[in-house]
C-alpha cells in the first residue's frame, strides 16, 4: 500500500467502508421492521425516526447545544486542571505523593454514586452546573494520569544535556518536559473528550428533571411519553456529537504531532 | 598547559558499585585524548564526572584557568524529536538566553560546518543515523566549547559514516582549538584520532597506560594504511591486552 496512490486509496476505503456498512445496516433494519411488523414502540424503522427528527429539530438542536456546552466546558476544565495538576506533580514529588491517591479515589468512585450529592450541592435549579462538575470528574483523570506520565518520561540524555547547559526548572519544563509529553497529553485528551460527554449524559439522567434541557433529558422525556422514534433521534444526535468530538481531537492530535511523532505518521 | 586535571578521583555509586578507582589524568589544552577500555570500566562515568553531571566520591577535578564551556556528545544523538535540526543545534544557546537572531546564525553555521546545510528544518526522524549524530555535534560546537566530551559517539554508525565523521571531527577540533576527550572501545578509532590514548583497566577503572601518538595534523583515509598508524594501533592494543590481563591475574 505504499505505491503513489496506495495512501489515497486506503483513505477513500477508510471513509467508504464504514459508510457502506452503515447503509447496509440501515437498509436491513428498515426491511426487518417492515417484514416482521415490529411495533413502533419496540423498534421504530429508520423511516419513522427521520420524520420525528425533522419535526423536533428545533428542540433537539437546542438540547444538543446544551449538552455540547456542558461537554466542552467540562472538557476544557478537565484539560486545564489536569495539565496544571500534572505540572505541579512534575515539579514537586511531595505534592504528587500527597495528592495523587485522592485523584485516584475520585476516579474509582462510581460517578453515578457521587452525582446525587453534587446535585444537592448545586441545587436542582442549576442542573447544568452539576452536569459540568460531574462530567469534569469523569474527564479529569485521563488527562492527569497521561500528562503526569508524559512529563515524567524524559529522555535521560536530554535531561543531562539541559543540566549541562545550566537550564532552569522552567526551561526544563517548557522546552523538554511539555513538548515530550504532548503525545501522552493528546491520548489523554482523546479519552477525556469521550468521557466528558458520558459524564454530561449521566448527570442529566441523575437529575431526572429540574432545569435539565440537554439531549439526555430529551431521551428521558421521550421514553416517558413512549415517543420511541424521538428517543432514537436524540440518541443519534448524541452519537454524532461523540463522533465529531473524537474526530476533532484526532485532527488536533495529527496537527500537533504529525511532523515528528511516529504515532501520527501516515495518517 | 593542562586544561583539565583529575587527582585521585574515584566514584562509587549509591548501589555500592565502584565505577572508578582513584584515577589521575591530565589533559593539555588543545589535545585530543581518547579513553579506551573494556565496557563497564568507567570511561563514561569519567566523562560525566568531568562534565559535572555526577559528583566524584573522592578526589578533585580542576580546570585551568577556569571551568571552560563544555560540550557533550552522547552515544545516542539525543535530539529533541519535536524540533528541527536548527532548533536542536540551537539548544545550548537558547538555554543560555542568547538572542534568537544570533542563536539562529550560530546554529546554522554549525550545521553548515558539519555538512548539513539545507537540512535546517528537517526533523530528526527524517535524518539518517549519521546525520543525526552530525546534528548532535553541531549542537555541541554551536555553543563554542573549549572542551568537548564525547562518549562513544560513533559506536552505532556504519564504517563509512564513522570514518567521515572522524575526519570532520578532527577538522572541527583543529579549527576551533578545542580540547577533545573521546571515549571509545575501538582501538583503531583511538589510534586514528588521538594525540594521546589513555587505556583504562576493567572496573573499577583506573589508568593502566598512557600512549602518546604523533599523528600528522592533516589525516585522511590514506593515513589508515600507514606504518605509523598501525604501529600506534598496535601499541594501544598491547596496552589494552595488558590492562585486561591485569584484571584476570
Amino acid at each position: 500500500m505504499n505505491g503513489p496512490n496506495g495512501g489515497g486509496m486506503r483513505r477513500t476505503l477508510r471513509t467508504l467502508l464504514p459508510l457502506a456498512l452503515g447503509a447496509v445496516a440501515i437498509a436491513f433494519w428498515q426491511w426487518s421492521v417492515v417484514h416482521y411488523r415490529l411495533p413502533v414502540f419496540l423498534l421504530p424503522a429508520p423511516s419513522d425516526i427521520w420524520p420525528s427528527f425533522t419535526e423536533n429539530i428545533a428542540s433537539l438542536m437546542e438540547s444538543a447545544l446544551v449538552t455540547l456546552k456542558i461537554t466542552w466546558l467540562a472538557f476544557a476544565f478537565a484539560v486545564g486542571g489536569g495539565l496544571a495538576l500534572a505540572v505541579i506533580f512534575s515539579q514537586s514529588r511531595t505534592a504528587e505523593m500527597a495528592l495523587y491517591p485522592y485523584a485516584v479515589v475520585l476516579q474509582v468512585t462510581p460517578v453515578l454514586a457521587i452525582a446525587p450529592l453534587i446535585l444537592i450541592w448545586t441545587g436542582y435549579e442549576h442542573v447544568e452546573r452539576a452536569a459540568v462538575i460531574i462530567a469534569l470528574i469523569v474527564a479529569f483523570f485521563p488527562i492527569l494520569s497521561n500528562a503526569t506520565l508524559g512529563l515524567n518520561t524524559v529522555d535521560p540524555g536530554l535531561r543531562d544535556l539541559f543540566r549541562l547547559y545550566g537550564a532552569s526548572r522552567w526551561q526544563v519544563l517548557w522546552r523538554l518536559q511539555l513538548p515530550g509529553a504532548l503525545p501522552h497529553i493528546m491520548t489523554g485528551m482523546k479519552i477525556s473528550g469521550g468521557l466528558a460527554l458520558i459524564g454530561a449524559v449521566v448527570a442529566e439522567f441523575v437529575a431526572g428533571s429540574g432545569t435539565a434541557t440537554g439531549l439526555a433529558w430529551r431521551i428521558t422525556e421521550a421514553a416517558n411519553r413512549l415517543e420511541i422514534p424521538k428517543m432514537f433521534a436524540a440518541l443519534g444526535l448524541l452519537a454524532a456529537i461523540g463522533i465529531v468530538n473524537f474526530y476533532a481531537l484526532s485532527a488536533l492530535e495529527w496537527l500537533v504531532l504529525h511532523k515528528w511523532h511516529e504515532s501520527a505518521r501516515g495518517r | 598547559m593542562d586544561l583539565l586535571t583529575l587527582s585521585g578521583v574515584s566514584k562509587t555509586f549509591d548501589n555500592g558499585v565502584q565505577a572508578i578507582a582513584p584515577m589521575d589524568l591530565r589533559v593539555d589544552a588543545g589535545a585530543f585524548v581518547s579513553l579506551v577500555g573494556p565496557s563497564g570500566c568507567g570511561k563514561s562515568t569519567a566523562l560525566r564526572l568531568i562534565a559535572g553531571l555526577e559528583k566524584p566520591s573522592a578526589g578533585t577535578i580542576a580546570f585551568a584557568p577556569a571551568r571552560p564551556v563544555i560540550g557533550f556528545v552522547f552515544q545516542e544523538p539525543t535530539l529533541m524529536p519535536w524540533a528541527g535540526a536548527l532548533a536542536n543545534a540551537r539548544l545550548g544557546l537558547d538555554l543560555k538566553h542568547v538572542s534568537r537572531g544570533e542563536a539562529d546564525d550560530r546554529a546554522a553555521r554549525a550545521l553548515h560546518r558539519v555538512g548539513l546545510k539545507g537540512f535546517e528544518r528537517a526533523y530528526p526522524r527524517e535524518l539518517s543515523g549519521g546525520m543525526k549524530m552530525r546534528v548532535s555535534i553541531a549542537r555541541a560546537i554551536a555553543a563554542a566549547p573549549k572542551l568537548l566530551l564525547m562518549d562513544e559517539p560513533f559506536a552505532a554508525l556504519d564504517e563509512p559514516s564513522r570514518q567521515a565523521l572522524n575526519d570532520d571531527l578532527l577538522t572541527l577540533a583543529r579549527e576551533d582549538g578545542m580540547t577533545v576527550l573521546f571515549v571509545t572501545h575501538s582501538v583503531f578509532e583511538s589510534a586514528y584520532l588521538s594525540s594521546r590514548v589513555v587505556v583504562m583497566t576493567p572496573r573499577p577503572g583506573r589508568v593502566a597506560a598512557e600512549i602518546a601518538l604523533d599523528p600528522p595534523d592533516e589525516r585522511d583515509v590514506s593515513y589508515r594504511m600507514t606504518q605509523r598508524f598501525s604501529d600506534g594501533a598496535r601499541r594501544v592494543q598491547d596496552a589494552l591486552k595488558t590492562a585486561m590481563a591485569g584484571e584476570t591475574a
